[in-house]
C-alpha cells in the first residue's frame, strides 16, 4: 500500500497521539457522566424538595432610588428641589390589555396616542411586574379622577412620585443644568453598571451641575425584600436596606445677583460673570437668553425644543464658560504688562497715534479716525487707542503676551463643575506652526495686540484675568462652596510672578479710564467715592471692514444686521483701592461698548456691592432720572418667582 | 520547517467537498442551535425580540463563515496560525488600554457592529498556534526541558493578559485549553503529575495564608471561594445565583413544567437568564429529560469531533481538532458545573445557546476549522 503523504513524523505519531486523544476523549466521557450524574441528583432525586422551596421562592428584591441630593445656592435657599409629583404607572401583568387600558386612560385624562404607543413601547422593554411610569406631573384633580375609576383601569396605580423641580427656572438653568431619563450614551460614558440604572427612565444629570456632580447628588440605590405571590405580585415588604440620598450641594452663587442680572440683560444675547476676590467664589454667571429647564423636565414640544436649538441667539448654551470671543480692548492689559515687564517700554514714552498704523503696504486702523495724538500708555489704555497697541505689541512680540496671558488665567482650563467648557485660544508661534500649518506674521501680532485675529477668551476667564490684575495673586474661580455640608476647603491664592509695580501702573489706568471724562467707560463710573469703579471696555469686531468702506465712512452698527454688529466687552473690578468683585460682560452683536456692556457691567457690580439695588446716589447726577427708570423696570422683570418657597421648606422639615 | 506534502489530486475539491463535511456535526450544531433559539424565545416570555432575533442572525452568519472556512484548505489556516495567534495577543493588549468596562473590567472591544471579546478569539489563537508549534517539533524533541518552556510561554502570556483584565475563570481555562494540547502531542507524563503536584502545594499555601500579612489574594476573592462553598453565606450576591439556580433546576423534575411555564426563570429570580444562567431556564422547562439531551448531544459533538481528531494522520489537523474539542468541551461543561453549583461563579456562556455574539461566532469558526481539517485529510489512495 503506497503512502499519499509523505511525512517524517507521522509513523511515532500514529502510536502516540491517538492513545493520548483517546485518553482525553474518555476524560470528557466521564465528565459528562458526572454532570449528567449531578442532574439526576438535582431533578430526580431531590426534585420534591426544590419543588417545595421553589413553591416558597416569594423573596423579590426591588430597587429603591435614593432622594437625590439638593443644590443650594449661597446664602442657603433651594435651586434643585424634588417635588411631589401624582403619576400614573402601569404593570404590564396586570393591565393583561394595555392598549385598551391606556386608551380607556385616554378617555379620563389627556393622553395623546402619541404617548400611548411610547408606553406600550416603553413596557416591552422591562419585565411584566416592573412600573412604568405613564404619565406624570398631573393635578390633584385628575389624579383623584383616575384613582375613582381604578376598578375599570386594571393594572394602572397611581402614585406619588418626586421629580426634580428648579425654583427658579431659567435664571440657574445653565449653572444647575438639569436631569433625564438615562440614555444608551449615558450608560457608555457612567462609570460602573449601577443598579439605579435598571429603574425604568431614572433620572441622572444631563448638564450643568445636575451631570457634573452626579456621582455626588445621585445618591446610593437601596434594596428592598418583598414577599410575592406565584404571580410576582408584591405582598408586603420583608426587608430594607435603606437607600443613602445624595449629597446635597450648595454653590457660591448669589440667586438675586444672578437673577437681577439676567433681568439686566434680558432680550440681550449677553453674559455676565462676577468674582469675589479673596475666595474666587464665583457669585455671578449669567447668560442668556435661557431657557426654562423645568420646560424640559415635563416634555417640551418638539417645535419648541427645535426652536432652542436653531435660535441665533444660541439659549442652550452657556456663553459665560462655553463660548470664547475675541477679548479685543480688553486684552490690551495683558500687551500692556507683557511690554512693561519686558521692558520694552517706559511708562512716560508716547506714540503718535494719526488714527492709522503702517507697516510697509499694509496699514492698521485705530478705533478713532481722527486719532489719539501722542498718548502714553496710561493714556493708551484709557482712550483704547489701537495705534499704540499696534507698536508695544510688535516690540514685545507674540510669544512674550502669550506667557502673560496664560499667567493671568487665560487660554487656561478653569475646573469647574459645568459643562462644556471653552478653553478659549492664546496663539503662539508655535500654535500657528503647528495647527495651521504656516508662518506667523508680524500682522498675527498687531491684530493679537488688540486682542483681535486668533486671539479667543471665554467671559468667565476674562473675569478670571481682571481678578488677578486687581489683587496681584493667582485667583481660581471656584463654584461650589459645601458638599453634603461639608464646606469645599477654599485656597490660599498665590502671588503671580509680576511686578507689583506694573500691576499698579495698569490699575490706574484701569481707573482712568472709567473715571477720567475722557476715558472710554466714563459714563459708567460709580459715583460713591468708596465704591469706585474701575475697568476697561473693549468693541470686538466681528466682520472685515473693506478698504472701500472706510473711504466712505464705517458704517454705524444700527445699520448693520444683528449678526454682523461689534461685540460689546466691559471687564472691571471695584472698589478701585479695595478690591471686592471683578466682572466680565460680553453683549454679543451689542454694538458700541461703553454705551451697551459698561452700564450693564456697573448695575451688576453696584448690585453686589450693596447686596441689592443699589441707592440712587451711587450714580452720578446727570443719569439719576433715567437709570431709576430703567431700574424700576427691571426690578419688575425679575419679581421672584418664589412664590412656593414656603411650601418647600415645610416638606423639608417633614423629610429630616 | 517539515512542510506537508497532501496528495492533492485525492483531495476532494471544489464543490464536491460538499459530500466530504462531517454532516452529523453540522447538523448537531443546527440542533443545539435552534434549541437555544426556543428557550431564548421562551426567556423573553414568548417574544422573538430582544434575543432570539438576533441571535438567528447571529447564528446565520456565524454558519456561513463556518462553511466557507470548511471548504478553504487546512494549509492555509496553518500557515496563518501564528498570525491569528498574535494578532489576539495584541487584542488583549489593546482591550487592557483601550477596551471597555463591562461589570467592572475591562474585556470588551468596541467594533461598533458587535462588541468583541479578545479573550474568545483567544483561545482559538492558542489551539492553532500550539498545534502549529508540535507540528513543526521533531518527535523526539517534545519532552525536553527548552522545547517544554517555549510552549509554556504561549500558553502563560495570553492566560496571564486574561487574568489581568480581570477574568480569573476565563484566564484559567485558556491554561487548562493550552496545557490540554501539551499533554496530546505526547509531552511526558511526568511533566504534568509534577505540575499538578505543585499546583496542590500552590492552593494550599494560598488558602493557609489567609489572615495573614502575606496572603495571596484579595479579601472578596476569599469570599467568593467562601460563598461557593457555602452559598447561604451571601444570599444577595453570587450565592443567591447558586441557590435560585438550584431550585429552579430541581423544581424541574424529570418532565419539566412545559414550555414557557417555569416560574423560578420567568420571574426575576434568576439574573444572567438569557446568558451565562440559560441552562437553568432550559432545565426548568424541559427537567432531567431536556437537560440531559443536551448534554448527549454536547457530547455527540464531543464523540465526532474526536474520532475526526484521532482518524486524521496530519499531526496538525488532529491536534488542532482535539484541541478545539476540548475548548468546545470546557465551555458547556464549566458552564453546566457553575449552574449546577459544582464549580464557582465564572463568566463562561452555554455554547451555542447563551445569547451573545463573540462565543456564538468563535465556536463556529473553530467548527468551521474542524471541518475543514477532516476535509483535507491526508488520504491514502483507495484501490
Amino acid at each position: 500500500m503506497a503512502r499519499a503523504i509523505v511525512n517524517k513524523s507521522a509513523a511515532p505519531d500514529t502510536k502516540l497521539l491517538p492513545r493520548r486523544a483517546i485518553i482525553l476523549l474518555g476524560a470528557q466521557m466521564l465528565t459528562i457522566g458526572v454532570l449528567g450524574w449531578r442532574m439526576r441528583k438535582l431533578q430526580i432525586e431531590d426534585s420534591e424538595r426544590y419543588r417545595l422551596l421553589a413553591e416558597e421562592n416569594r423573596v423579590n428584591i426591588r430597587i429603591i432610588p435614593p432622594r437625590r441630593g439638593l443644590v443650594f445656592d449661597n446664602k442657603g435657599n433651594i435651586l434643585a428641589h424634588n417635588q411631589q409629583n401624582y403619576r400614573i404607572v402601569i404593570i404590564r401583568e396586570e393591565a393583561k390589555n394595555s392598549a385598551k387600558v391606556l386608551s380607556d386612560l385616554a378617555k379620563i385624562i389627556p393622553l395623546s396616542k402619541d404617548d400611548q404607543t411610547q408606553v406600550l413601547s416603553e413596557i416591552k422593554r422591562h419585565r411584566a411586574f416592573v412600573p412604568v411610569k405613564v404619565v406624570d406631573n398631573l393635578t390633584w384633580e385628575q389624579f383623584a379622577q383616575v384613582a375613582a375609576n381604578s376598578p375599570s383601569l386594571p393594572g394602572l396605580i397611581p402614585e406619588v412620585g418626586y421629580s426634580r423641580f428648579y425654583i427658579e427656572n431659567e435664571v440657574m438653568a445653565h449653572l444647575v443644568g438639569y436631569v433625564g431619563p438615562v440614555s444608551k450614551k449615558d450608560l457608555a460614558r457612567l462609570p460602573k453598571s449601577n443598579p439605579l440604572f435598571q429603574i425604568p427612565a431614572f433620572n441622572i444629570g444631563k448638564t450643568g451641575v445636575e451631570r457634573e456632580l452626579n456621582s455626588d447628588l445621585m445618591g446610593i440605590a437601596g434594596v428592598s425584600r418583598q414577599e410575592v405571590n406565584a404571580s410576582g405580585r408584591v405582598m408586603r415588604e420583608l426587608e430594607r436596606n435603606k437607600a443613602r440620598s445624595g449629597v446635597d450641594i450648595q454653590l457660591t452663587v448669589n440667586t438675586d445677583l444672578q437673577r437681577f442680572a439676567m433681568a439686566r440683560m434680558a432680550n440681550l444675547s449677553a453674559s455676565a460673570v462676577v468674582l469675589e476676590l479673596k475666595t474666587g467664589n464665583i457669585v455671578a454667571m449669567a447668560s442668556t437668553p435661557s431657557f426654562n429647564p423645568n420646560e424640559i423636565l415635563s416634555g417640551i414640544s418638539q417645535e419648541r425644543w427645535s426652536n432652542l436649538l436653531t435660535d441665533l441667539m444660541r439659549p442652550l448654551s452657556n456663553k459665560s464658560v462655553s463660548d470664547a470671543y475675541p477679548p479685543a480692548s480688553l486684552f490690551k492689559m495683558v500687551v500692556a504688562i507683557a511690554a512693561l515687564e519686558n521692558g520694552v517700554v517706559s511708562k512716560t514714552e508716547k506714540v503718535d497715534c494719526s488714527g492709522v498704523y503702517e507697516i510697509g503696504d499694509s496699514r492698521y486702523h485705530c478705533w478713532s479716525n481722527k486719532g489719539h495724538g501722542f498718548v502714553n500708555l496710561e493714556r493708551a489704555i484709557e482712550r483704547s487707542c489701537d495705534v499704540y497697541f499696534y507698536e508695544i505689541a510688535k516690540r514685545v512680540g507674540i510669544d512674550s503676551i502669550a506667557k502673560i496671558a496664560k499667567l493671568f488665567g487665560l487660554a487656561t482650563n478653569h475646573p469647574l463643575p459645568v459643562s462644556a467648557i471653552s478653553k478659549g485660544l492664546i496663539p503662539t508661534t508655535a500654535w500657528k506652526r503647528n495647527t495651521l500649518k504656516s508662518k506667523w506674521v508680524l500682522g498675527d501680532t498687531l491684530n493679537a495686540g488688540i486682542g483681535q485675529g486668533y486671539v479667543l477668551a471665554t467671559p468667565l476667564q476674562i473675569a478670571v484675568m481682571t481678578a488677578r490684575i486687581a489683587t496681584g495673586t493667582k485667583v481660581e474661580p471656584r463654584l461650589i462652596n459645601a458638599k453634603g455640608g461639608a464646606r469645599v476647603l477654599k485656597t490660599i491664592f498665590n502671588k503671580i510672578e509680576v511686578s507689583s509695580d506694573s500691576l499698579n501702573y495698569i490699575r490706574d489706568s484701569m481707573v482712568s479710564a472709567v473715571n477720567n471724562p475722557r476715558g472710554t467707560g466714563y459714563q459708567s463710573r460709580i459715583f460713591e467715592p468708596a465704591n469706585m469703579f474701575s475697568g476697561k471696555t473693549g468693541t470686538a469686531q466681528v466682520r472685515r471692514i473693506t478698504a472701500a468702506e472706510r473711504e466712505k465712512g464705517v458704517t454705524k452698527n444700527e445699520n448693520l444686521p444683528w449678526e454682523k454688529r461689534d461685540h460689546a466687552l466691559f471687564t472691571g473690578f471695584a472698589p478701585s483701592f479695595d478690591p471686592k468683585y471683578s466682572i466680565s460682560v460680553i453683549v454679543e452683536h451689542g454694538g458700541s461698548a461703553s454705551k451697551v456692556a459698561a452700564p450693564i457691567a456697573r448695575d451688576i457690580m453696584l448690585f453686589a456691592l450693596h447686596d441689592g439695588i443699589p441707592p440712587i446716589t451711587a450714580y452720578p447726577p446727570e443719569q439719576r432720572e433715567k437709570v431709576s427708570k430703567k431700574l424700576n423696570k427691571i426690578l419688575e422683570r425679575s419679581r421672584s418667582k418664589r412664590e412656593n418657597v414656603d411650601e418647600i421648606t415645610d416638606d423639608m422639615e417633614s423629610r429630616t | 520547517m517539515i512542510e506537508f506534502k497532501y496528495n492533492h489530486s485525492e483531495a476532494p475539491r471544489g464543490m464536491i467537498k460538499i459530500f466530504y463535511l462531517n454532516w452529523p456535526l453540522i447538523l448537531l450544531i443546527a440542533t443545539v442551535a435552534s434549541f437555544g433559539f426556543l428557550i431564548l424565545y421562551s426567556v423573553a416570555e414568548g417574544d422573538m425580540v430582544p434575543w432570539a432575533k438576533p441571535q438567528m442572525i447571529r447564528f446565520a452568519i456565524g454558519f456561513s463563515l463556518m462553511i466557507i472556512i470548511a471548504f478553504t484548505h487546512i494549509d492555509f489556516w496553518r500557515r496563518i496560525s501564528i498570525l491569528i495567534y498574535i494578532g489576539s495577543v495584541i487584542l488583549l493588549l489593546l482591550v487592557l488600554s483601550v477596551g471597555d468596562t463591562g461589570m467592572g473590567a475591562k474585556r470588551w472591544i468596541d467594533l461598533k457592529i458587535f462588541r468583541l471579546q479578545p479573550s474568545e478569539t483567544m483561545k482559538l489563537g492558542l489551539v492553532m498556534m500550539l498545534a502549529l508549534y508540535y507540528d513543526w517539533l521533531k518527535p523526539e524533541k517534545v519532552s525536553k526541558p527548552f522545547w517544554v518552556l517555549l510552549p509554556l510561554i504561549m500558553i502563560i502570556l495570553p492566560a496571564g493578559l486574561v487574568i489581568r483584565q480581570p477574568d480569573l475563570g476565563t484566564g484559567l481555562l485558556i491554561a487548562f485549553i493550552g496545557i490540554s494540547v501539551m499533554f496530546l502531542a505526547g509531552v511526558s507524563g511526568w511533566y504534568f503529575s509534577g505540575g499538578l503536584g505543585l499546583t496542590g502545594i500552590f492552593l494550599f499555601v494560598v488558602w493557609v495564608s489567609r489572615n495573614t500579612p502575606w496572603q495571596f489574594l484579595k479579601d472578596y476573592q476569599y469570599r467568593r471561594i467562601d460563598t461557593f462553598l457555602n452559598p447561604s453565606l451571601d444570599p444577595l450576591g453570587s450565592g443567591y445565583h447558586i441557590t435560585q439556580s438550584k431550585i429552579a433546576l430541581g423544581s424541574g423534575g424529570l418532565t419539566g413544567r412545559g414550555f414557557m411555564q417555569g416560574t423560578q426563570s420567568q420571574l426575576n429570580f434568576l439574573p444572567e437568564k438569557h446568558t451565562d444562567f440559560i441552562f437553568t431556564t432550559l432545565a426548568e422547562e424541559f427537567g432531567f429529560l431536556g437537560a440531559i439531551s443536551l448534554l448527549a448531544i454536547y457530547g455527540s459533538i464531543v464523540i465526532f469531533s474526536g474520532i475526526s481528531a484521532i482518524v486524521n494522520r496530519s499531526r496538525y489537523g488532529s491536534l488542532l481538532t482535539s484541541g478545539l474539542t476540548i475548548t468546545f468541551f470546557s465551555y458547556f461543561s464549566v458552564n453546566i458545573a457553575m449552574v449546577t453549583g459544582l464549580a464557582p461563579v465564572v463568566g463562561v456562556p452555554l455554547p451555542l445557546i447563551s445569547y451573545g455574539g463573540s462565543a456564538m461566532l468563535v465556536l463556529l469558526l473553530s467548527f468551521g476549522l474542524i471541518q475543514s481539517a477532516h476535509v483535507h485529510k491526508p488520504r491514502t489512495k483507495t484501490q
